[in-house]
């Protein structure tokens, strides 16, 4: 699909063992510049161990991985100057100011000191932190924090970032306000942006998808076709009277309708241009008609064989008291 | 260069941070001060004096800089085991600075902190009848520096294996009390019993700590203020030796260490 010197990160067979545990096992997959590329799975796919080797916080078992032409295990160096990254856990000193959080980052980055005053400025402003450039981090709500270590990892320009779970735990308008940067920078700065989450509706942004489970890629395609792949549209209808509506549908279209609540349901190939002549030919009279296309969560839901949602609960509710646990020991 | 750039970064960060948090200092000499006037009124009285001209709160008070530099170098490993904890080792260690400027800046980090707290507590030397002159301070930087150093190095290396801060706060307050008190800190080297000896001996604190008494009091190695280590009576020089020589070590260990970790 895409040009073999394009692809500024590059995996293969990458193994990851924790005693007995492989957490990645065997996955390969290329990214080429300029992507969204999205890690798409549960809680404990191996999403975070695999951003870990990336970036060379943790070696692999066996295989290769090769940023902008770098590996990862014997040019560490010149890896993590190409790369910004903002972790799943917090990662900023909370007994620092946000600017002084900048200012460290640039040091250690050899950011020299002209162009890191401006380039703070117009971060902090881009992530709505400026006014409160000067308070301590430790003051700051978790979506603050969370904008902060996002303009901080693009302090040094990086030709890829990482981002692991950027929105975890946050409300849905930060959530929003953060995939509005992610966009912008992409549309801007050409960066290569490689994101982790277990939200299905966010891995939607991604240009592709690769789907984790277990520590192996299941799936790695573009959201559109990753659903093409596994289901069909929805779609609703209310009548006035559902029984013949049902015997209808059966009897013209031979496919199975479903019947919930008030209204019934049943899958085509393509919603868009089955409803027209059908509200048309239609003999019973129609009350509503809704289409649904299917969601990642259908396609996770057919190739796993397990709802992602679940655990999504429970990720939230750890994620909350983690840093509620965090908060209390301040 | 580009490590020194590294080290002094880390060291600048630590530095600012401690400076944010200043309640800290004062925290942190109130202790000392209070040993100092507990023990030197409690006991001063009944013990006479150790020396011509010195009496037992002239003598711990050197012994009392040692323990405040000593407790306070702990720190070095107090802040990466936090640092770890707050997540923000991760954002040191995935740097472009090498694992070794890391080590080596937090320890220079705590000892910086260390020597201001130590000059902090020497400025009450007045107060209990000590005088000293500009040059004595100068003499006494490196001495607090090499022991603030050695220990805090120490303290970086058991932090690269013990995770948690209530294991690392355990395991230092398991060293830490011994290492205060048996140094010579608080009595005089001559006369204790051989088991006691032994270990006071073994004790890197203690090489620390008798140097900077000779120094601020004036008095030579010959007297009870020294070290006699297998027969021999160890001068100002043999004391900084060996504590070099043990901080050597555990730098490099630390480094080692640092870098070795996940
Ligand atoms: N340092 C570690 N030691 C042992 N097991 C680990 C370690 N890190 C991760 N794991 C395990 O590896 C699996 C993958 O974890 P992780 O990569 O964090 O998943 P994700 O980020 O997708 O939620 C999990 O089962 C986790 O428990
Ligand atoms: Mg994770």
């Amino acid at each position: 699909m895409e040009n073999m010197s394009d692809n500024i990160i590059r995996v293969e067979n990458l193994v990851k063992k924790f005693g007995a545990l492989a957490a990645v096992n065997d996955i390969s997959f290329n990214v080429s510049a300029g992507e969204i590329f999205g890690f798409l799975g549960p809680n404990g796919a191996g999403k975070t161990t695999t951003i870990n080797i990336l970036c060379t916080l943790t070696k692999p078992t066996s295989g290769t991985a090769t940023i902008d032409g770098l590996d990862v295990v014997h040019q560490q160096s010149q890896v993590r100057r190409t790369i910004g990254l903002v972790f799943q856990d917090p990662s900023l000193d909370e007994r620092l100011s946000g600017l002084q959080n900048m200012r460290f980052h640039a040091m250690v980055y050899g950011v020299p000191g002209s162009v890191q005053k401006q380039r703070t400025e117009q971060l902090l402003r881009m992530v709505e932190l400026w006014d409160k450039r000067n308070q301590e981090v430790r003051t700051y709500s978790g979506g603050m924090k969370r904008r902060l270590e996002l303009a901080r990892g693009l302090l040094h320009r990086p030709k890829v970032l990482f981002l692991d779970e950027p929105t975890l735990g946050l409300d849905p308008q930060t959530r929003n306000r953060i995939w509005d940067y992610i966009i912008d920078l992409r549309r801007r700065e050409g960066t290569t942006i490689f994101l982790t989450t277990h939200y299905m509706d966010e891995a939607e942004n991604a240009d592709r998808i690769a789907i984790i489970d277990h520590g192996k890629l299941v799936a790695v395609d573009t959201p559109g076709k990753l659903k093409k792949m596994v289901s069909k549209d929805i779609i609703c209808v209310k009548t006035e009277n559902n029984d013949d509506a049902a015997e209808e549908i059966k009897q013209h279209y031979r496919i199975d309708v479903r019947r919930d609540g008030e209204g019934i349901t049943f899958e085509v190939d393509n919603g868009e241009e089955f409803l027209p002549p059908f509200i048309k030919e239609f003999s019973t009279r129609i009350l509503s008609v809704s289409l649904r296309h299917p969601s990642l969560d259908d396609v996770f839901l057919k190739l796993t064989g397990r709802e992602i949602r679940e655990e999504e609960v429970t990720n939230d509710l750890k994620a909350m008291v983690w840093q509620h646990g965090r908060r209390m020991r301040h | 260069m580009h490590h020194l750039n590294g080290v002094y970064i880390i060291w600048y960060r630590d530095v600012l941070r401690f400076w944010h948090d200043r309640t800290r200092l004062v925290g942190s000499i109130t202790f000392p001060l209070l040993f100092l006037f507990v023990f030197g009124s409690g006991l001063g009285s009944r013990m006479g004096s150790l020396a011509p001209g010195v009496d037992f709160t002239a003598f711990i008070f050197p012994g009392i800089i040692g323990m405040t530099v000593l407790m306070s170098s702990f720190m070095a490993g107090i802040s990466v085991v936090w640092d770890r904890e707050f997540g923000f080792l991760k954002e040191v260690l995935v740097a472009p600075i090498s694992r070794a400027s890391v080590a080596i800046g937090k320890t220079l980090g705590s000892a910086t902190i260390a020597l201001l707290q130590g000059l902090i507590i020497l400025l009450f030397a007045p107060l209990i009848g000590i005088s000293f002159s500009f040059g004595t301070v100068l003499a006494l930087i490196p001495l607090m520096l090499l022991l603030a150093v050695a220990l805090g190095s120490m303290g970086i290396l058991l932090a690269t294996r013990i995770r948690s801060m209530e294991a690392f706060q355990a395991v230092m307050q398991m060293l830490m009390f011994p290492m205060v008190f048996l140094s010579g800190a608080f009595f005089p080297m001559d006369g204790l019993p051989a088991w006691m000896s032994v270990l006071v001996k073994l004790n890197p604190a203690t090489y620390g700590i008798a140097p900077i008494r000779q120094v601020l009091l004036g008095i030579g190695p010959e007297s009870s203020f020294g070290i006699v280590l297998f027969g021999q009576t160890l001068s100002l020089w043999n004391n900084v030796t060996i504590l070099a020589g043990f901080g050597t070590v555990m730098i490099l260990l630390a480094v080692w260490s640092f870098g070795n970790q996940q």
